[in-house]
């Protein structure tokens, strides 16, 4: 789709809002609507938007499949992390009363690192989903042609 | 109990029969991943409709004290099974994607066939 | 840490996974995994030990009290499943390495070790929980991660299959979900012990009834009862040999327990049995599994199929237990739970070691194979009489306690179907016999044992087999108080 001048131009102006609406999404998640799986989705969409106008082989440059990778797998971690610390700290597993002073910021301290760890996992699986699906097609247009 | 009051769960149960119905219908694999979709959308909307109150607005805190709120809960429950079933239905594609790169076909006779005649 | 075991129970196995990832190619995805399945195991041993001792366990995730937050749960009856699980996971990770590296491509293997870890994660999940909408979640982390196992086979029927069990089991997930929404929907609660409570007052209304129905067929779907075992044969003939000890030994029977849970714990026996008159349904699709499992298994030329197909036989026993609603046929039940997972995953242990030397399981790749494997061909004869219900092995001890039953009932000529199948059973443990010992080994085939870290793990199983045979004080006491608990209206 490389010579279409007004998608490639459209896109560009596009994707940082759409990043930046994400992290909205993500970080006003405590607040009112929005949260970790919504954020991810929409982060991942940029990225996906930009694989569409510029090619997969682009967007593989711009986000390596191993960063991806280690995405997926970080995000748990912090997920699953931030309830061990609780553990450590003499509570129950997920316990964010004391991850500070007192247990209101404790609690919000807490649910913003499980909130994180959720859209940066969703984030990178949808993003590994679709260059996964896409990268395979040429498989089967070559099988196909 | 008049029909008209409850007829979010009549969508529901014709969805779910659907569903189910393309799933054991249908020969090609895609199409049976898209009635599971439709099978399991089905039992989202079941939640999501005995979530509602009457009359209640959506629950995030607002200033006051006779506010009535929706129960969030069924919304967090079938959040999660969305996440589940957005996995499943990847998870489904990308084995049928294989199927397809291993048999040449989606169809499921076409797979037995080719089954058959390799045996 | 003593009082979080029932957090890390899960947490472990299920933080390793993301872990796992990290560590990629290489040696360290196998030695973590393999520690990790030893902790764990480690862990459901001492949770079992707390709980005879003390009593049932209560953990509340992240200090929420129930019936508002999540409640891990751990009495007597899902105690057992928990060590049944992991120390079969233990097991199977020891034995894995050398039958991975041949079947696995080198690149897959660390994704592989993730799949293992979130499938035992999520089993564990599912037994622990005291949380019903969570038990919907952890079915699908584990039956996500043995899809991917599955479809890992070398044969492309393995992708075939695995598609299938796809379908299967999400549908039957799908139904207990909308069990759990309409029980929730009367109750207004989703905690396991709560319910209880509150659903005893409803059960005449038509909500309740629809939620029981839902999830007995959603549950038997996952527990592969006749008449919804089609997915199972092929998923378990098909897929790598790990992960066919693995989640034959494992996966059904949590789905047995979940099954004794909704029935016993959440409905309650009178309204199970009496209101909706399950025993009657449960009695005539345990025969019929056992009959047609075991006859279907004679026909069979695929060993792994065959004894896949035993293992709905098998499925039909543990069911049939629980038809009695009787202390001693409830506790057959439990203790076929465990009994048929030692047993089972020996004797796919055993075809392991011959698809390792041999590359196929078919009955022709067994001619003479018990003069050039004798270790594993023994290994499996043991499983095999052990499977029939030879007296002093596993087998024996719980088709004992159902006969009881049967007899305790004034339905004797259920102890007639009981006999009919281990005769059955005879019969297909025998062609292999036969194949591996009476018949000549065909010219230039692969001389030499399977090696001995496969073996080892194997005769592990065929001694426990063997042990539990004899000693039965600890499985049976312990099925004994489960069963009792259960029919005494949970504990």
């Amino acid at each position: 789709m490389s010579h279409h001048l007004v998608v490639r131009v459209v896109s560009k102006l596009l994707i940082p809002y759409i990043l930046l609406f994400g992290l909205y999404v993500q970080f006003h998640g405590d607040f009112g609507p929005g949260g970790g799986f919504q954020a991810g989705v929409i982060f991942a969409s940029a990225f996906i938007l930009y694989a569409l106008v510029h090619g997969l082989n682009n967007a593989r440059k711009v986000l390596p499949d191993h960063w991806v990778r280690i995405g997926v797998a970080l995000g748990l971690i912090i997920y699953a992390g931030t309830g061990v610390i609780s553990l450590f700290l003499g509570r129950n597993f997920l316990d964010y009363d004391v991850l500070s002073q007192n247990p209101v910021s404790g609690q919000h301290l807490g649910i913003f690192a499980v909130e994180f760890g959720v859209g940066l996992t969703v984030a990178s699986v949808m993003v590994a989903i679709f260059f996964a699906f896409a990268g395979r097609g040429h498989k089967i247009d070559e099988m196909e042609g | 109990m008049e029909w008209p009051g409850l007829y979010n769960y009549w969508i529901a149960i014709f969805l779910m029969m659907a569903g189910l119905y393309i799933v054991i219908a249908q020969q090609n694999l895609i199409k049976k991943m898209v009635g599971l979709s439709v099978f399991q959308a089905s039992v989202f909307i079941l939640y999501i409709t005995m979530g509602k109150v009457t009359g209640g607005t959506a629950p995030i805190i607002i200033p006051g004290d006779d506010v009535l709120y929706s129960n969030p809960l069924p919304h967090v429950l079938i959040l999660t099974a969305i996440v589940v079933g957005v996995a499943t239905l990847a998870l489904g594609l990308a084995i049928i994607v294989r199927i397809y790169e291993a048999y040449g076909s989606i169809e499921e006779d076409d797979i037995e066939k080719e089954e058959e005649n390799a045996r | 840490m003593m009082s979080h075991l029932p957090a890390l129970q899960v947490v472990v196995p299920l933080l390793s996974a993301p872990i796992c990832v990290l560590l990629g190619r290489g040696r360290f995805a196998y030695g973590f995994t393999l520690a990790i399945s030893w902790v764990a195991f480690v862990i459901s041993g001492l949770l079992l030990q707390a709980v005879v001792q003390g009593g049932a366990i209560s953990y509340q995730l992240g200090g929420w009290a129930p019936p508002w937050g999540i409640e891990l749960r751990v009495d007597l009856v899902n105690a057992y499943v928990l060590l049944i699980v992991s120390a079969i996971g233990a097991l199977v990770m020891t034995y894995a390495k050398p039958s991975v590296d041949r079947e696995i491509g080198a690149e897959q293997e660390y994704l592989f070790y993730t799949g293992y870890l979130l499938c035992l994660a999520g089993l564990l999940g599912v037994t622990i929980t005291g949380d019903a909408f969570n038990i919907f979640v952890f079915f699908e982390v584990s039956s996500l991660a043995s899809y991917m196992l599955i479809s890992l086979g070398p044969n492309r029927r393995a992708l075939t299959a695995s598609f299938n069990y796809l379908i299967f089991g999400t549908i039957g997930a799908t139904f207990f979900l909308i069990g759990v929404g309409l029980l929730y929907q009367m109750t207004g609660t989703l905690n396991i012990a709560d319910l209880a409570e509150r659903v005893a007052p409803l059960t005449g209304t038509r909500t309740v009834q629809a939620a029981f129905v839902f999830m007995v067929v959603g549950l038997a779907l996952k527990a592969a009862l006749f008449p919804l075992h089609a997915w199972l044969p092929n998923s378990y003939a098909y897929a790598p040999s790990v992960v066919t000890i693995f989640l034959a030994a494992t996966a059904t029977k949590v789905s047995i327990y979940v099954l004794i849970r909704t029935i016993f714990t959440i409905f309650g026996v009178e309204f199970s049995f009496g209101t909706m008159s399950l025993g009657p349904l449960l009695f005539i699709l345990a025969i019929a599994a056992m009959l047609l499992g075991s006859t279907v298994a004679i026909f069979q030329d695929d060993i792994k199929r065959m004894l896949a197909w035993s293992s709905v036989a098998q499925i039909g026993y543990m069911v049939l237990g629980l038809a009695f609603a009787t202390v001693n046929g409830v506790a057959g039940g439990i203790l076929h739970l465990f009994n048929h997972a030692l047993i089972k995953a020996a004797l796919f242990m055993a075809m392991g070691c011959v698809f390792y030397r041999m590359g196929s399981v078919r009955i022709e790749a067994m001619a003479g194979i018990g003069k050039r494997m004798p270790w594993t061909t023994a290994a499996f004869v043991a499983g095999g009489l052990a499977l029939i219900g030879v007296p002093l092995t596993t087998g024996f001890v719980s088709k004992w306690y159902l006969l009881l039953a049967s007899v305790e009932s004034g339905m004797w000529w259920i102890a007639l179907f009981i006999l009919i199948s281990s005769l059955l059973a005879i019969i297909y443990v025998w062609r292999v016999v036969e194949a591996a010992y009476f018949m000549p080994s065909p010219d230039g085939a692969p001389e030499g044992e399977a090696p001995l870290l496969m073996l080892i793990p194997t005769w592990v199983l065929i001694i426990a087999n063997v042990y539990f045979g004899m000693d039965t004080r600890v499985s049976v006491g312990v099925a004994v108080d489960a069963a009792k608990a259960l029919l005494g209206g949970g504990s």
